[in-house]
């Protein structure tokens, strides 16, 4: 009953290829912010994968604290979003190209 | 060779990778959220396969549950629509994708070629929520409180920034 860790692995880095990929194709600011959140669940997997290989309980600590952070990091970025809608009344991100809102 | 657990596996991280590239194909906001959803439960599962109960239950709960309702809030408060196909940034299809693309298969194949990572049994790891409670507030004390000051200026900025212009004007009106 056992599987290789690198299956784990591999599909960790899947994941975090395609949230790279989201965030470097998608045009929509939400769409971006939510391919960042993809890159964070295939990091929070290979943290899992290796706690469960070297049998240390703190790697599922660290997803905790990871997921801890991408809750704040999704409420502030979330706020920033409408922040810049009410400003700019889109969410295309190239038409948000001036730091000054 | 073919066990259940393998099975299990393969058919989550399918509908895991499957969920993440109709992320990136669909159009629509809301398609894209729902998507990130079916990846986040199929996650949920894989950690339970790997014995990893406390983290399954956080991650249906915190990442499903709270933070895809505010993304999804969102999209509805601003009536995000399809969005417009501009081309954007010529340097991100010319070198960002083809590297990411060759990047992934390169680490894919010396992980399955020449990574000698051993072998995972299941359910070796039993993470019960007592032991890692037991971690959490002993050995890992000063970051949770860290953490938790963390989340509280976030809460904060969240209020300032998303607050209309004219109220945060009238209050530090008031506040002179």
């Amino acid at each position: 009953m056992t599987i290789p860790l690198s299956y784990y692995l591999v599909l960790s880095g899947i994941l975090f290829a395609c949230g790279v990929m989201g965030f470097l194709i998608k045009r929509n600011i939400i769409t971006i912010f939510m391919s960042i959140e993809l890159m964070l669940n295939g990091v929070n997997l290979s943290f899992v994968a290796f706690a469960a290989k070297w049998g240390q309980l703190s790697g599922q600590v660290f997803v905790f604290f990871v997921m801890v952070v991408a809750a704040a990091e999704a409420a502030v970025g979330l706020a920033i979003i409408i922040a810049v809608f009410r400003t700019r009344e889109t969410l295309n991100i190239d038409q948000v190209n001036l730091l000054k809102l | 060779m073919l066990n259940l657990h393998l099975i299990l596996f393969l058919v989550f991280g399918a509908i895991c990778v499957a969920g993440a590239v109709n992320l990136l194909l669909q159009r629509h906001p809301i398609n894209s959220a729902l998507s990130l959803v079916v990846v986040m439960g199929a996650l949920a599962v894989e950690y339970l396969l790997l014995g990893a109960e406390f983290v399954a239950a956080v991650q249906v709960i915190v990442y499903a549950g709270a933070i895809m309702v505010l993304f999804v809030f969102v999209i509805m408060l601003l009536n995000a629509g399809e969005e417009e196909r501009t081309g954007g940034s010529h340097v991100a299809w010319i070198l960002g994708v083809p590297g990411m693309l060759a990047g992934a298969v390169i680490i894919c194949w010396a992980l399955l070629r020449h990574g000698n990572t051993g072998d995972v049994s299941i359910g070796q790891l039993p993470g019960h929520p007592a032991d890692i409670a037991q971690l959490l507030f002993h050995q890992f004390l000063l970051p949770f409180e860290v953490t938790s000051i963390l989340v509280l200026i976030a809460i904060m900025g969240a209020v300032v920034l998303a607050a209309p212009p004219e109220s945060v004007q009238g209050s530090k009106r008031e506040a002179k």
